[in-house]
């Protein structure tokens, strides 16, 4: 008998007898407005909120705080003008040295500020994380209130990778001192656009 | 009101350490001591759990149920019993109550901290009414003492550490006395106490609300 | 235990020689504890919550036969291949193959307790692989030569100035430089170097969804991203009762794991695995190693229902008082004492006891494992198959013989405060554990037996 076949037959001997799953959970209205939440949240997990109503004041603010930055790239054409162009399609690994990197965000999740993003927008995976520092452009109307909101709108759409991303990396490992930077980016800004 | 003059012990200190099995003597003579009573009452919260939880005999079942369902903690008996409102209790004194664990956890004398749950408490509730009485304010209201039966002293070093810092925050409140629910943690704390040669005392708070002192 | 081996009421022992320590160290997890109290209340919903995560947990359990099946099929479909180790010696081997297969000599490795729990490390250092474990509390332990001591916070029981002498040995930094931001970023920039040249990353399993074959790992630092999104090869480790039912399900999952565990809403990554990414090799390792076994014991099953947040561990007064290296097992706490016992109860038989049965563990569970009473029923297991302390069985019995007979009850309470009252130094000395730091309870002038009898006679 193969392993699998070992474990197959003794979960299936000791498994207890069925128990039905739960209802749904949904979220409960009223509370704090999401758009809202979403902003005070994403403040105190160390990111950055910048309210914008288009791409010309994303480039503006890119090319004023980062104007000392040697590599900034985008997955986003409207930003072409702030950006290095031709970076796609090259090795990870290359992806070092980026100081910035631009990419947007199919919606937020106002009670954690996470922002979900799957692989086709981050033109590789590796670039969300490899990236000194990350800015994420998301719509103000996709912001959600809850994961239970999350999932709803994620559905069974079908991806090769995707992740929640709440504010720059961190770690509090040592003696519970919170340190923004850890191996993701050490810091975070979210354009809300709209 | 009767005391049963051939009563024992529950059989906790047994059979929480592994031998319940051997707790059948006296399961057998705390059913015939007490299965006639309407309440069973008593002054303390971890008896009164273990009896809820572990009373059984094979040859008597339903009378072992019978108590099971019958027996309360003292507290408990006088405020969801009795439902007492009012006492002539007085005891001018800074308090700091102890929620003992197994009242609290298992028979929910008070709600404990971990839960997101509406505050109560049934100790409260009873002390409040005592008169002159001033009850202190803890860092961690309901952090376990230590004492946990041979625990005290089969993993001493804990034991002790866990009761010093449980009186420790009562002494950093300004406690004059300590109360609870249930000896043992009492005489655990107290021993601590006393060898620091504390004026602060402890005391049952079946003592408190009989308390007439002006 | 082994002989020689030390238990954890001794090894608790040396811990608390050092008193500000345990202070340190209790004060320490105790904040955890505060912000899972403080992100818990903030949803008023959270008892719902709870309630959810655990009827679901149960549903897996109830169900696991066919989940794992229907995890297996999605899993390869979306072109991940999956393994399976009955236990942890063939873990490791299957792991090591892969390796093998892919001409990889060294790799990053982000957390896993399955890990640990199959002394992977071990096994691949004596086959020459080398291991960096990439998560920094992981790193830290490394670099120490010891043993995580809780399971999320892996070096909560190091000081800042223990870690910047090991960093100033093993990574250059300033000598006597202890300041966590200098700290993180010299370990940022040693890690940075690893994940770009390591050609193959092992991760952990937080979920994985039977219904999509996907696998969720979560982290705060980024480090399973770095290491797996660079990586030819990506190996992830899970034990087999990690699975969930449905994709949805996570939404519960991810509200209330973090929470529990450090009070954070989310942590920073959630990633979603599905398919590997194009020109790479994905593998699943799914791993029993006794997990089938506890499923089949009725008391213990719902262990098997725990997401590793360690809440039990935080808020557990005894844990905070002895350490996790105190539990002499990869899982400590609360937790890994309902699961050790299932592993080897005479190496563990002494961790159910290392308890006072509080309770506080069992409330904060996000399923609604009910630890301390699991604690008390390993306890009978224990004594019942022969491993407890001969000295407290004997104890026990005189004990039994003692409570079932009122005469003697009554004759051994008043032989007892005789001797208080006459002969203390009988008691009062170095042999009487209880003496050693507390006062013996002062002896009634009579037992309230007595005293009720005397009174009621004169009414």
């Amino acid at each position: 008998m193969t392993s699998r076949e070992e474990i197959l037959a003794k979960v299936k001997t000791n498994q207890p007898e069925p128990k039905p799953l739960p209802a749904d959970l949904s979220t409960v209205p009223g509370g704090m407005d999401s758009l809202t939440q979403f902003k005070t949240v994403l403040t105190t997990i160390g990111g950055a909120v910048i309210e914008v109503t288009d791409f010309e004041e994303i480039a503006q603010y890119i090319g004023q705080e980062f104007k000392d930055k040697k590599r900034l790239i985008s997955t986003l054409p409207e930003l072409a003008s702030v950006t290095e162009s031709g970076w796609e399609n090259k090795d990870p690994h290359s992806y070092e040295d980026v100081d910035l990197a631009v990419i947007k965000a199919h919606f937020g999740v106002a009670e954690n500020a996470a922002l979900w993003i799957t692989e086709d927008l981050m033109h590789q995976r590796a670039v969300p994380f490899i990236c000194q520092q990350l800015a994420v452009v998301v719509n103000k109307a996709d912001i959600v209130a809850t994961m239970h909101d999350a999932y709803s709108r994620i559905g069974d759409a079908e991806y090769g990778f995707g992740s929640f991303i709440a504010g720059p990396s961190k770690t509090a490992d040592i003696e519970q001192s919170l340190v923004l930077g850890a191996h993701g980016p050490k810091s975070m800004t979210v354009f809300l656009l709209g | 009101m009767v005391y049963p003059t051939k009563q024992t012990c529950c059989g906790q200190p047994m059979a929480n350490s592994g031998f319940e099995h051997l707790t059948q003597g006296c399961n057998d003579l705390f059913i015939e001591n007490f299965s006639e009573f309407d309440y069973v009452v008593s002054p303390s919260g971890s008896c009164v759990l273990h009896i809820k939880d572990h009373l059984h005999a094979e040859k008597a079942e339903d009378k072992a149920l019978g108590i099971r369902k019958k027996i309360y903690e003292l507290t408990e008996f006088l405020t969801d019993v009795l439902k007492v409102e009012k006492l002539t209790a007085s005891f001018p004194h800074k308090v700091g109550v102890h929620q003992s664990c197994h009242g609290q956890r298992g028979l929910m004398l008070a709600q404990m901290t971990e839960l997101v749950e509406a505050p109560f408490s049934k100790p409260l509730h009873l002390l409040n009414m005592v008169q002159g009485l001033e009850l202190i304010e803890l860092k961690r209201p309901d952090e376990c003492c230590g004492f946990g039966g041979t625990f005290c002293v089969a993993e001493e070093a804990v034991s002790v550490k866990m009761g010093k810092d449980r009186v420790a925050d009562h002494l950093n409140g300004g406690a004059e006395y300590i109360t609870a629910a249930d000896m043992s943690c009492l005489m655990h704390m107290e021993g601590i106490l006393r060898r620091q040669n504390s004026n602060v005392k402890v005391i049952h708070i079946a003592e408190i609300l009989n308390a007439q002192e002006f | 235990m082994s002989t020689g081996a030390k238990d954890h009421a001794q090894l608790s022992d040396i811990f608390n020689k050092d008193e500000a320590r345990v202070d340190w160290h209790d004060e320490t997890l105790w904040f955890v504890r505060a912000k899972r109290d403080k992100a818990a209340h903030s949803l008023p919903e959270w008892e719902t919550l709870r309630e959810a995560a655990s009827q679901i947990k149960d549903n897996v359990l109830s169900n696991l036969h066919d989940y794992l099946l229907q995890f297996e099929a999605n899993a390869e479909k979306n072109g991940i291949k999956v393994h399976w180790a009955a236990n942890g010696e063939e873990h490791n081997k299957i792991v090591h193959s892969i390796l093998k297969e892919n001409g990889v000599n060294r790799i990053v490795k982000s957390k896993s307790m399955l890990t640990e729990e199959c002394h992977l490390n071990d096994y691949l250092h004596k086959n020459d692989i080398e291991v960096i474990d990439t998560d920094l509390g992981e790193r830290i332990v490394q670099l120490a030569e010891e043993p995580p001591s809780h399971i999320v916070l892996p070096c909560i029981h190091k000081k800042k100035e223990e870690i910047g002498e090991l960093f100033h040995k093993h990574l250059g930094t300033l000598e006597g430089a202890s300041d966590p931001v200098y700290l993180t970023a010299a370990a940022r920039d040693h890690l940075r170097e690893t994940f770009i040249t390591r050609k193959a990353a092992l991760t952990g399993v937080n979920f994985a969804v039977a219904e999509t074959g996907e696998f969720v790992v979560c982290t705060n630092e980024g480090n399973a991203d770095m290491g797996a999104h660079l990586a030819d090869v990506h190996i992830a480790c899970m034990g087999i009762e990690k699975l969930i039912p449905l994709r949805k399900h996570l939404s519960v999952f991810l509200r209330i794991l973090t929470r529990s565990a450090t009070g954070q809403p989310i942590t920073t990554y959630s990633s979603h695995f599905k398919k590997p990414r194009p020109g790479q090799t994905m593998h699943i390792v799914l791993v029993d190693n006794g997990r089938t076994t506890q499923l089949g014991r009725a008391d213990f099953r719902n262990s098997l229902k725990c997401i590793r947040c360690a809440a039990c561990m935080n808020t557990c007064p005894v844990y905070r008082r002895s350490g996790g290296h105190s539990y002499h097992t990869a899982i400590a706490g609360p937790i890994g004492s309902i699961l050790a016992p299932n592993l080897d109860m005479k190496n563990y038989a002494d961790l159910p006891f290392a308890s006072t049965l509080c309770g506080s563990c069992s409330n904060v569970c996000p399923v609604k494992i009910n630890i301390h009473e699991q604690l008390y029923k390993w306890r009978q297991v224990i004594v019942k198959e022969g491993y407890a302390d001969p000295k407290k069985a004997i104890a026990m019995k005189v004990m039994d013989f003692t409570l079932s007979n009122p005469t003697i009850y009554k004759f051994a309470g008043k032989a007892g405060r005789f001797v208080l009252k006459h002969a203390p130094f009988t008691v009062n000395n170095k042999l009487n554990l209880w003496y050693k730091h507390r006062e013996m309870p002062e002896p009634p002038k009579q037992s309230f037996g007595e005293w009720y009898k005397q009174n009621n006679k004169n009414d």
